[in-house]
């Protein structure tokens, strides 16, 4: 490099640090980013025009593979939304339920990241431990659904399944468990020197900037916006709930809007998960969980149904939203899925400047991005993969309008 | 004749055994590093299975690279490594060159397996490469500060001790630095001895300071662009580098031999000698890189420069004041 001349540092699609199909173009002066850009919508996946040939319960199962990691968030968004057109009401122990397996999936989302994150800080030890601890709500997560991944427990107007009383055991083990490990896995991920002078005061994302890109989740909380979905539009169980967003104030800190008030509030999320599981478990009402066991009745009322409406839920990752506009046909007329991670992706330019080249990673791992979440096409056609020009996929797009203005 | 004949066989089978304790270290300390994590890890002859892989496949030279300079540094890398071994005694078994050469020209051989990395990182032209190049400069400036302070003031306690020729590694066989030191002079030791506990894993770029390959922001960094056969010289070069540095670590500060205990002598003792030299190696690589790595995250290039030349420099300089101290208590001076 020849003095002071600028270098651009390619991170992704193919890169250890960053596993996602997404492309970062550093520009770099020594170890300083001086700008950075990104390039998502590496994979295009396509379930949105899948769902617009199925009807809504066929549709849940595709929620489902939206994303890996967030298996109820997106199911959960697109029954509300469907259960507004459709005028039903989930009785109160389906969103009992719902709030449960939703808490566990914030769980192991946010101990997931926090193993990802001490990778990326080259502290292996801890990223082994994040992810072992994880097990745990993974078992519990299969004994109340049955999966491990893809859970499929949500239908329209309540839950698949029930949690038995036996159930509750198992459940209460893996929560009694975390409440040991919680105080090692805080004291490691918050107290330690190495972690504490790598994370402080790098990638930050000021309380303005959050609001002008409309960050979510822990990302936008970590920088001062009180925003949590749970708490401003209760849903599900979350009104019977005694919640507060969490912020890095609760470890006794100013709110600074760096990768460490972004550690600390996704690690305290997972403590005040377990408390809600814990409450939800302590109250849960009597009743069915699904507001009509026949499978045929639902597809019935929901094909009845016409209009449009927004499902909402706050995911790990902060708030994801399911536009869906019904017509008394089968299938929707129009699905719009916006994930959590494509609200946060936009602030990484912001964040990234200025950083050391060391400090990249962790930075980009700090707003929990989830590529799988943001691109959704690659139809598979007995086993054969379509390959589509741009301006086929443009043709298709004109075509998809035209027919939604019809 | 015959000395050029058994110095040159003496460095083919130092080299056959440095390669084999030193991918041997590699496979005890990822075995170790596993058990830590609660891991099963890979068997012990893993590095073994490596290195054969890489010799099998096809060494790759990148369309910018400067081909003969990338081509050469793993050799230069694993000479020198070698090199360093020839100047070093094992156990009670003098160093092949004999008296030809002392500690400093250790300190400056140590240093050559490094700037092979160096130029071969920026003969490949990487971008990911040439940063952790420069890295790897910027370490290699933090750590040789403690590393050159705490040879010489050893040095010098020897020589105020009136030991003659105190850089020799002839010196260092013949008597130990503990037994010339007063209970100061102790102190000093044991602080130079985490001194060097700490410097092993810059030296040999382990994590916290293996910023310049750091796997996650440089994806490999210096040998990211080096595959094949290329690699593996480079894989056998750190698995010689390994054994060199904490062997000169040994010799310098745990330098007790067996053979007095048990009143052997001849063979027996260079043989038991040499056993019990290359199980003080194994317990301090699994304390100075297997133990230091499990149980701390990546530091920063500037975080390695500022814990070397401040925390590292100033431990440095107590241990000299220590000695100095014990020294005059001593009457040395």
């Amino acid at each position: 490099m020849a003095g002071n001349a600028p270098y651009i540092v390619p991170v992704g699609p193919i890169h250890p640090a960053l596993k996602e199909p997404v492309h970062i173009e550093l520009t770099v002066v020594g170890e300083e980013v001086i700008s950075a850009d990104f390039t998502p919508g590496q994979t295009h996946r396509g379930i949105e025009w899948m769902g617009l040939s199925r009807n809504p319960v066929q549709i849940v199962h595709l929620t489902d593979r939206i994303c890996g990691i967030c298996g109820v968030t997106h199911s959960l968004a697109f029954a509300r939304a469907v259960e507004q057109i459709a005028d039903i009401t989930v009785p109160e122990r389906g969103d009992y339920v719902r709030t449960i397996i939703a808490e566990f999936e914030r769980i192991q989302s946010h101990l997931l990241w926090a193993g990802v994150a001490a990778h990326e800080l080259g502290f292996d030890t801890l990223f082994y431990l994040a992810w072992r601890v994880r097990e745990e709500a993974m078992d519990a997560i299969e004994v109340i659904t049955g999966n491990r991944v893809n859970y499929d427990i949500i239908q329209i107007g309540g839950t698949r399944r029930d949690i038995t009383e036996d159930q509750y055991v198992k459940i209460r083990k893996c929560l009694n468990t975390y409440k040991d490990l919680f105080a090692k896995l805080k004291k490691l991920f918050l107290e330690d020197a190495v972690i504490k002078s790598r994370c402080v005061g790098t990638g930050l994302l000021s309380f303005e900037t959050a609001m002008a890109y409309s960050a979510v989740g822990p990302t936008s909380r970590a920088s001062g916006v009180t925003a949590d979905l749970r708490v401003d539009y209760p849903y599900c169980a979350y009104g019977d709930l005694d919640i507060k967003p969490v912020m890095p104030t609760i470890y006794g800190s100013d709110v600074n809007g760096d990768t460490y008030d972004r550690i600390v509030v996704r690690i305290f999320e997972i403590a005040q998960s377990i408390e809600i599981v814990e409450t939800c478990l302590d109250n849960m009402p009597p009743g069915p969980a699904l507001w009509e066991e026949k499978v045929a009745k639902i597809l019935s009322t929901c094909k009845k149904a016409s209009g449009e409406a927004v499902g909402r839920h706050e995911a790990p990752r902060g708030e994801a939203v399911h536009y869906v506009a019904m017509d008394g046909a089968e299938a929707p007329i129009a699905w719009k899925v916006k994930a959590s991670s494509y609200s946060n992706l936009h602030v990484w330019p912001i964040i990234l400047k200025g950083a050391q080249l060391a400090d990249i990673p962790v930075i980009v791992a700090s707003v929990d991005p989830c590529m799988s979440c943001t691109d959704r096409v690659a139809i598979t056609d007995n086993g054969s993969t379509k390959i589509f020009t741009k301006e086929q996929l443009a043709k298709m797009s004109y075509e998809k309008s035209r027919r939604m203005m019809q | 004749m015959n000395i050029i004949l058994s110095a040159v066989g003496g460095t083919v089978v130092l080299a056959i055994i440095a390669i084999i304790v030193g991918l041997f270290l590699a496979g005890i300390d990822r075995r170790i590093v596993a058990h830590m994590q609660a891991r099963m890890g890979p068997p012990l002859t893993q590095p073994f299975t490596d290195v054969r892989k890489l010799f099998a496949k096809q060494s790759i030279v990148p369309a910018n690279a400067i081909p003969w300079l990338f081509n050469l540094m793993p050799i230069v890398a694993l000479a020198s490594s070698i090199a360093v071994l020839l100047y070093l005694p094992f156990g009670s078994l003098a160093p092949i060159l004999g008296d030809a050469g002392d500690m400093i020209l250790v300190l400056y051989l140590l240093i050559v397996p490094s700037l092979a990395l160096v130029i071969g990182g920026f003969a490949s032209g990487s971008p990911y490469a040439t940063i952790g190049a420069q890295r790897e400069m910027v370490s290699m400036i933090a750590y040789e500060l403690p590393l050159a302070v705490s040879v010489i003031i050893i040095a010098w306690r020897l020589m105020t001790a009136n030991v003659a020729d105190p850089f020799s590694f002839t010196t260092l066989m013949q008597t130990s630095v503990w037994d010339v030191v007063g209970p100061l002079g102790v102190i000093g030791l044991l602080i130079l001895l985490i001194l060097f506990a700490w410097i092993t894993p810059g030296e040999l770029s382990k994590v916290p300071f293996d910023t310049p390959e750091a796997e996650t922001e440089l994806a490999g960094g210096i040998l990211v662009e080096y595959s094949g056969r290329n690699l593996g010289v480079f894989s056998l070069a750190q698995a010689v580098k390994t054994v060199a540095m904490i062997a000169f670590g040994v010799i310098i500060l745990l330098p007790w031999n067996l053979s007095p205990v048990f009143g052997l002598t001849g063979a027996g003792a260079a043989v038991i000698d040499i056993l019990f030299f290359f199980a003080k190696v194994i317990v301090v690589s699994i304390f100075s890189v297997t133990v230091i790595r499990t149980m701390m995250a990546r530091f920063r290039i500037t975080q390695v420069v500022k814990v070397y030349w401040f925390i590292f420099g100033g431990l440095g300089i107590a241990a000299i004041i220590l000695l100095m101290l014990d020294a005059f208590l001593m009457g040395g001076i």
